[in-house]
């Protein structure tokens, strides 16, 4: 579903991934962890087609040529980012939002649009689950919300959204024991066999409640190490540096 | 994010067509012999002539001011006419028979004049170019005691009250642009609600410039006697031309005891070519007279077109208790320059003012709010909250803010605050990101900028803004 084949990217001049390989296939969920400064947001970044980036390498999904693609295009083809640091944009309102972001996807895959109502009602049940009040709708797209409001509202997004290949970039970052319990399940609930997840975190806690198929290490713009959910115990247990003294150069 | 950039320094005009219409024009140039042909044109009583004559003599004592952040070339002020108007002129006994050249320029601009279109349930003065052609709904208002026609009628019909209340807040002797209205102003509209009378629709006064070379010039008198009530709102349009045509308008509001008049705007005069090539000057003198107790005046603007917009609508609050309040969007691309704000004039007790302006730039424009807060000794207990939020597209615009303030009474309590942001490339990212184009993220956030003014137009036109402002900054993305 993913294929990822030496992808190289870099960003004044400095190189950040350097030759990175990666497949998931449809339904599965793949952590992946590592330093800070390793290049896991430049991943999820580039894969989503943030501008800066000095881009070379393959990333296809499903056969279609990701780098080729404006991001709103790479949206259409059903890729989601849930945001690290999810952007505030002041007077906008958030169900506006993103029913405007469902319907714009949904016409680009020849569905019909979602009528007002209707989307409220989905919204409004998403919503109950992950504990959010329904007075979120009204409010400006992340103005002024906690940390861990924005973390839900991103859940909350990829839920409407439906994504095929869904990153998450940090979003356990931040987040208290109840949020991270609440986060976790919303993303437990959307793993489906035809959705495949890149999970990226600094904390093998989440990794408890979303327990992925696969884990990666990045370390230096490359995986270094994979391995199943083990990797994430062993990562606890002794960290990376030692973890990855381990691997054979 | 360079393609955005460059999507928004250009744009398209959908207003620009010319109508053909047979044109009585006065001589280029102004004398007194033009003040007086318009006087006798129109039919004027004594008084009037004698009031523009003495605006006129006044007018060339005046230089033309120089102290806005505006630049442009000197403007000859012989070298336009001071009288176009469609003829023959129409006296009309019904809108049937208006010329169909201008039914169809107003339907065209989607200002329909035509009576059956009881539904919208506004009342619309239309102007064209010097003179006003026809004002719809005058029959239902007149039930409800509510005076809505163009200026020329009020002389004709009302002169008492015209007598009494023009120049009342505006006088010939208040600036350049305010003494040349008064000595050659056309026509306009003029809008009396008696005292008690909440006005049963909204009043709308549309303006087209249509000739070329023409100055337009005219007044706005609107007067809401004890405890009345109105909604009023001007739009305004111009064809495409690569000269530069100046429109100078008065618009005076006066509001009793009681009373309470909103004022919207929503001009999209023609801002000229991507190079900066023509449109329009718009420099208006708009002011507010709270002159009852517990009166308010609120001025609403969205300001998008003009090669130039130099206003600044104020509120002189006289009435103890009374609340002045001013909402702004003005929006500048290309080469456009807006100097423009408002005054707030604290003179009764307890008097209050809102002061909430959004200025958004992009290309090379340059958006400069202005504005006065003054506090006057006898002003105890008033209040003043100013907000300007400027937003930044692109790296060649320029966003200036000017606000003065003078308090003479200490009891005031006056607040001020002011940010200037860009749109972020993390929020384009994050738009388009969800699906969204660079095109729809754009005016999405623009919008969002502009939400809390919006709000305070009149439901149909905060739609219509928005589609204006959805096309003045994004004609040609893509």
């Amino acid at each position: 579903m993913l294929h990822i084949a030496n992808l190289r990217a870099s960003i004044a001049g400095k190189t950040i991934l350097n030759g990175l390989d990666l497949d998931i296939a449809a339904g599965e969920v793949h952590a992946i962890m590592g330093p800070n400064g390793a290049g896991k947001s430049t991943l999820a970044n580039v894969l989503a087609g943030r501008d800066g980036y000095v881009v070379s390498g393959e990333a296809t999904f499903e056969g279609v040529d990701l780098l080729a693609l404006a991001p709103e295009d790479r949206a259409a083809v059903g890729v989601f980012l849930a945001f690290q640091h999810p952007v505030e944009i002041p007077g906008v309102g958030n169900m506006y939002f993103l029913r405007s972001a469902v319907n714009v996807v949904r016409a680009k895959r020849g569905l019909p649009e979602i009528g007002a109502m209707d989307f409220l009602g989905v919204a409004k049940e998403h919503m109950a689950r992950l504990e959010m009040d329904p007075a979120f709708l009204s409010r400006s797209v992340n103005a002024g919300f906690s940390g861990g409001e924005k973390k839900r509202n991103e859940i909350l997004q990829m839920s409407m959204l439906e994504p095929r290949l869904a990153i998450l970039d940090e979003t356990d970052s931040g987040l208290d024991i109840d949020a991270l319990r609440i986060v976790a399940q919303g993303i437990e609930r959307l793993r489906s066999p035809d959705r495949s997840m890149l999970i990226i975190t600094h904390h093998p806690r989440l990794l408890d409640d979303v327990r992925p198929d696969y884990v990666h290490v990045l370390s230096g713009g490359r995986i270094v190490r994979s391995g199943d959910h083990h990797l994430a115990a062993e990562l606890e247990a002794n960290g990376y540096t030692s973890t990855l003294a381990a691997v054979p150069a | 994010m360079s393609d955005v950039i460059e999507a928004l320094v250009e744009r398209e005009y959908a207003f620009g067509f010319h109508s053909d219409l047979d044109t009585d024009l006065a001589p280029k140039g102004l004398d007194e012999d033009v003040v007086r042909l318009i006087s006798a044109k129109k039919g004027e009583p004594e008084w009037l002539l004698e009031w523009r004559l003495a605006a006129f003599c006044h007018f060339l004592t005046l230089e033309e001011p120089t102290w806005s952040n505006v630049h442009h070339p000197p403007i000859d002020y012989q070298d336009m006419h001071y009288w176009a108007a469609p003829k023959p002129k129409p006296q009309l006994a019904s809108l049937d028979e208006l010329d169909p050249e201008i039914r169809a320029t107003f339907d065209k601009l989607g200002i329909s004049l035509a009576e059956q279109e009881r539904l919208s349930g506004v009342a619309v003065d239309a102007i064209l170019d010097s003179v006003s052609v026809a004002t719809t709904f005058k029959a239902k208002l007149a039930e409800a005691g509510v005076i809505f026609c163009s200026f020329s009628e009020a002389v004709r019909e009302h002169p008492d009250l015209v007598r009494k209340y023009l120049g009342s807040v505006v006088g010939y002797r208040d600036n350049f642009f305010a003494a040349l209205n008064s000595a050659v102003f056309s026509d306009g509209s003029f809008c009396f609600i008696p005292a008690g009378v909440r006005c049963p629709m909204e009043l709308s006064t549309y303006f087209r410039i249509n000739a070329a070379q023409t100055g337009q010039f005219e007044r706005t008198l609107i007067v809401a006697e004890e405890g009345a009530s109105v909604s009023y709102l001007e739009g305004c349009t111009a064809p495409m031309r690569d000269e530069n045509q100046l429109h100078a308008a008065v618009v005076e509001l006066i509001a009793l005891d009681d009373a309470s008049i909103k004022y919207s705007t929503v001009q999209n005069w023609y801002p000229g070519d991507a190079d900066g090539k023509g449109g329009i000057y718009n420099f208006v003198t708009k002011r507010g007279r709270c002159a009852g107790a517990r009166s308010k005046i609120s001025w609403t603007q969205v300001e998008t077109g003009s090669a130039i917009t130099w206003k600044y609508p104020s509120v002189i609050l006289q009435g103890d208790d009374s609340v002045g309040e001013f909402y702004s969007v003005a929006v500048t691309t290309n080469h456009q320059q807006a100097d423009t704000g408002t005054k707030m004039i604290h003179i009764g007790r307890n008097t209050r003012s809102t002061i909430l302006s959004k200025g958004i730039s992009a290309g090379h424009a340059q958006n400069t709010y202005r504005g006065l807060v003054k506090i006057l000794r006898s002003a105890t207990g008033a209040r003043n909250h100013t907000r300007c939020d400027s937003l930044l597209i692109g790296p060649e615009c320029g966003a200036h803010t000017f606000p003065y303030v003078e308090v003479k009474n200490d009891t005031a309590q006056v607040e001020h605050e002011a940010s200037t942001s860009k749109i972020g490339e993390d929020q384009l990212f994050y738009c388009r990101q969800r699906g969204l184009t660079e095109e729809d993220a754009t005016s999405m956030i623009v919008n969002g900028f502009c939400r809390e003014v919006f709000d305070e137009l009149p439901m149909e036109y905060a739609v219509e803004a928005q589609a204006l402002m959805r096309v003045s900054l994004e004609g040609a993305v893509g």
